[in-house]
């Protein structure tokens, strides 16, 4: 068997033991290549119904075509989608002309997320990290428990093994559940070559430059690059040497940007 | 307000009539296997803290030209800045508390390619305090490489590492030799190292692929031999190693079927069964056995959403979401198997445990044991022996817990029947996780599992559901001071069965212990009275007396049963039925030849069978098999009475397991009666 098919249903065993354990299950979904490939996956998982609702942070500074493909998918897939928005932050004016990146990130992403998990009590969010793409990932688990302030306590994490994952929660926590955790940059392109999955137009290059990784339109950098296929990106990865979210700016802010974040509760 | 960025031009808005990036697919889904993607190869890296473990993943990394730009020049000045020297540990030890503590916490996973293979490292930490980290890494692995310090020799970790990797069947081992610099590159403290790792690894029955000398530090013999320092070393460099093992992990496509039942949907009209091919192969058509029901059912289709082809066949390792032609009753915990090497159903199992969790795991304290997707509470019932992981010794002494990082041999009872098999036979289903509250505390691998000689009957009413008293088994043996059990007297009509049942049933008795005759003849005149005496009929009796006896047994009695029972294949699912019941069981024979017997004729029953007054008699006209097995043989003509019953107590006493010492003399209170 591939490696990539390995991985698939690797990742759909883990959707599924996720929706088998836990009550309410959400997802968060930014309309990027892993969230396409776990929008996918969990369409196989649940033979076409994904029985669990999807979620959006909005952090009002989505590229156009972001928020396009967005209700373009929520057609396409027959996906229950929530939209959340930090209101009461953005009326305090937090924004990106104001304030650092960090902040930012925080206040709009992290504390949206906090609030929706108040609001709707979820006990399980699906995510896309995976492990290559940050040190600080590389240390998670499939199934991985936050306390009732949103903290991942990685120095004490429970074990995980032969597919036995924590599936309780005291109530408050949630447990973040991550299929794509083994999964690669390169591994997600690939997987979205094999299957055919739509992505957003931003990724191929026009006029010389294309997006590798999709955030806040301010934070966001292009890269040079003239590839505009799949083939090209898949090729065009296996000779980079240039991290993956080198153009994500809220990660390389200050020294270790990204773990204070995550200790927070970013994803 | 803390400033802002300067803010890049306003992105340029879409049209109405979006649509995203769409591109053909490329291959066939779930059906289609290979492709352009490669396989990879997952390999834990273990050893004694200190003994390079991330040195030698940094140096991997770096050699094989596998970490992102400016990854080591950022390490080389953040070393700077703190006034140290470079390590190609620093690589892989992003965390700051890591660096401040130099010992790795977690588990990380990197991935690499040499020679157009590709590898992906889970590093273990080998600090005890985090061996459960060491676990949750290695058992995703496939390979692993044990590292030694050529000054150092084997510690403690090495050796407790060695045994989990047996435990947690990583079975492919390579061993690096490291720090060869520190011994000044000789060959003869490698060979010595060399001798003793393989004695170790050899006695835990995963003897090592390769053992090389390298060191981590210097790059020598990792990626590229060091004739300079190493020029004795004729062999492998450590990538060679890892590369000559690639393509030996495939999985057997041969296995039995074992389909881990996960959910089951039904979203819309279809009901869709969602689970995991551990084992085996499954096509559509196949007549499926779901396990513990034992309910079949012809697989109807196997649904692959995305997929435009039909799927037929889908192979191990796959999951798989299909729908059945009948609608039998299935839920998660279940597991599908063909009729043809089915999966063991019982109460109880031999395994043996390794225990992560601070507070010991106590004989008898409720524990829930994962196996698959199957979830029930369980117990130890008694603890063999411990195997200390350092010096590879049995602890032999009479133990009431398994504590902290032991490895144990145990008896387990389940409340429930669980599905399983021996882990020599097959892999995912012969182990399973032991967890205490939410965590997961240990786990094991099944030693030994007795397989049903025949499929017992499938459970046929709908919406079943098994429950559980209050009272476990092991209450009522402490209230009984004994447990339950079935003996099962088999022989020829007038070998002595009666005699001996009755004998032993006082002999219990007087010895305060329940105890209960099953007679054939008696049960032909209630629960059996509606059958007759062909094949099918005497069959059913015997199912039902078995039943009958199990449940009785079950209860706290011990079951003595006297039936002819002629037939191994009938005392064979008696047996099974208590295994999985979690009962004693003794299978035994009253050796008497047919022509004793009729001698004997207490009844005239053999008289009037040779004048065919009576069809169907056993010896006459209808076969008897002797036990292939028997756990007893009483030979009733060449001993007394008295002989055959004193060994039948003997047998039994040892079988319930009897808690007060005083009533084996038979002086206890019942002994009074």
């Amino acid at each position: 068997m591939s490696y990539l098919q390995h991985l698939e249903d690797q990742s759909i065993y883990i959707f599924r033991e996720a929706f088998a354990n836990f009550k309410n299950m959400a997802m968060p979904w930014s309309m990027g290549k892993d969230s396409n490939t776990l929008i996918w996956l969990a369409k196989k998982a649940f033979a076409g119904k994904i029985p669990f609702p999807l979620v959006h942070i909005d952090t009002t500074y989505e590229f156009p075509e972001m928020l396009a493909f967005r209700e373009w998918a929520r057609k396409h897939y027959e996906i229950d989608l929530i939209v959340m928005v930090n209101e009461e932050a953005r009326k305090r004016g937090i924004g990106y002309e104001t304030h650092d990146p960090v902040t930012v990130t925080h206040e709009l992403k992290s504390l949206a997320l906090q609030q929706a998990l108040a609001k709707y009590k979820w006990d399980a969010l699906v995510t896309g990290i995976r492990r290559d793409e940050d040190s600080t990932r590389a240390k998670e688990r499939y199934f991985s428990p936050r306390t009732a302030d949103n903290e991942w306590e990685y120095r004490d994490q429970p074990p995980e093994f032969w597919g036995q994952f924590t599936t309780a929660v005291k109530p408050g926590e949630h447990v973040r559940v991550q299929p794509l955790l083994d999964w690669t940059e390169l591994d997600v392109w690939e997987y979205i070559r094999r299957e055919g999955i739509p992505v957003p137009k931003m990724y191929f290059s026009e006029n010389g430059r294309r997006y590798r990784s999709l955030g806040c339109w301010p934070i966001t950098k292009s890269i040079e690059s003239q590839v505009n296929t799949i083939d090209g990106i898949v090729q065009e990865l296996k000779t980079t040497k240039t991290a993956e979210r080198a153009g994500r700016a809220q990660d390389h802010h200050e020294r270790n940007a990204m773990q204070k974040l995550r200790a927070k509760g970013f994803m | 307000m803390s400033g802002g960025i300067p803010m890049p031009p306003a992105p340029k808005p879409v049209s109405k009539d979006y649509q995203p990036a769409f591109f053909p697919k490329r291959q066939g889904g779930a059906g289609a296997a290979g492709g352009p993607e490669e396989p990879r190869t997952r390999i834990v890296v273990v050893g004694h803290v200190d003994h390079g473990k991330s040195t030698l993943i940094g140096r991997l990394l770096a050699d094989t030209q596998s970490l992102p730009d400016g990854k080591i020049e950022s390490v080389e000045k953040a070393c700077r800045e703190e006034g140290m020297p470079f390590e190609y540990a620093f690589l892989l030890d992003a965390l700051l508390e890591e660096q401040a503590q130099n010992i790795t916490i977690d588990t990380t996973r990197i991935g690499f390619r040499y020679e157009g293979q590709g590898f992906e490292i889970i590093d273990a930490p080998g600090h005890r305090e985090f061996i459960k980290n060491m676990v949750t890494g290695a058992a995703a692995a496939e390979e692993a490489i044990l590292l030694i310090d050529a000054k150092e020799g084997l510690k403690e970790q090495t050796r407790r590492h060695g045994l989990l990797l047996s435990l947690l069947g990583v079975s492919k081992v390579i061993v690096a030799v490291n720090k060869m610099d520190l011994v000044d590159w000789k060959e003869e403290r490698f060979r010595q190292l060399e001798k003793e790792i393989r004695e170790y690894l050899g006695g835990l029955k995963i003897p090592p692929r390769e053992v090389v000398p390298i060191s981590a530090r210097e790059g020598s013999n990792v990626k590229n031999p060091d004739p300079k320092r190493l020029g004795w070393w004729k062999g492998l460099t450590l990538l060679q190693a890892l590369l000559s093992g690639v393509g030996r992990n495939e999985v057997d496509q041969e296995g039995p079927l074992r389909l881990v039942v996960q959910d089951v949907y039904r979203f819309d009209e279809r009901r869709v069964i969602a689970g995991k091919l551990e084992s085996g192969k499954i096509q559509v058509g196949d007549s499926v056995v779901f396990f513990p029901d034992r309910k079949s059912s012809k697989v109807r289709s196997i649904e692959d959403w995305g997929n435009p082809e039909t799927v037929r066949e889908l192979g191990p390792g796959r999951s798989v979401a299909l729908t059945l032609e009948e609608q039998i009753f299935v839920e998660r915990g279940h597991v599908g198997s063909h009729e043809p090497n089915p999966p063991v159903e019982s109460r109880e199992l031999k395994a043996r445990i390794f225990w992560l969790d601070s507070e010991p795991l106590r004989l008898q304290a409720p524990v829930q044991l994962r196996l698959a997707t199957q979830s029930v509470e369980a117990r130890l019932v008694s603890i063999e022996r411990v195997v200390d992981a350092d010096k590879l010794e049995q602890k032999n002494d009479a133990r009431e817990e398994v504590g902290r990082f032991e490895v144990a041999e145990v008896r387990i009872r389940c409340r429930r029947p669980l599905v399983y098999d021996a882990h020599d036979k097959v892999e995912s289903l012969g182990r399973f996780a032991l967890q205490r509250g939410s965590r997961l505390g240990g786990g094991g691998i099944i030693l030994e599992a007795e397989y049903p000689a025949s499929l017992a009957k499938a459970v046929t009413g709908e919406h079943l559901t098994w429950t559980e008293g209050r009272i476990s088994q092991e209450a009522r043996a402490s209230h009984f001071g004994h447990e339950g059990a079935v003996v099962w007297l088999t022989g020829l009509s007038g070998s002595g069965k009666s005699t001996l049942a009755v004998a032993l049933e006082s002999l219990l008795f007087r010895r305060g212990i329940a105890s209960m005759i099953l007679d054939g003849d008696n049960l032909r005149h209630g629960l059996c009275a509606d059958l007759g005496f062909s094949l099918e009929d005497r069959a059913e009796n015997i199912r039902r007396a078995g039943e009958v006896a199990k449940l009785m047994a079950e209860s706290g009695l011990v079951v003595i049963s006297s039936l002819i029972s002629p037939l191994q294949k009938e005392r064979g699912a008696v047996r099974s039925a208590c295994n999985s019941a979690g009962v004693g069981f003794a299978e035994v024979y009253i050796d008497a030849s047919l022509e004793e017997c009729e001698k004997r004729d207490p009844r005239g029953l053999y008289k009037k069978a040779r004048k065919g007054e009576i069809r169907g008699f056993t010896g006459i006209d209808s076969p008897y098999e002797k036990p292939e097995k028997p756990d007893l043989i009483l030979p009733t003509p060449k001993e007394s009475v008295e002989i055959s019953v004193q060994k039948l107590l003997r047998h039994v006493l040892a079988m319930v397991r009897l808690k007060d010492e005083d009533r084996e003399s038979g002086e206890g209170p019942g002994g009074q009666i």
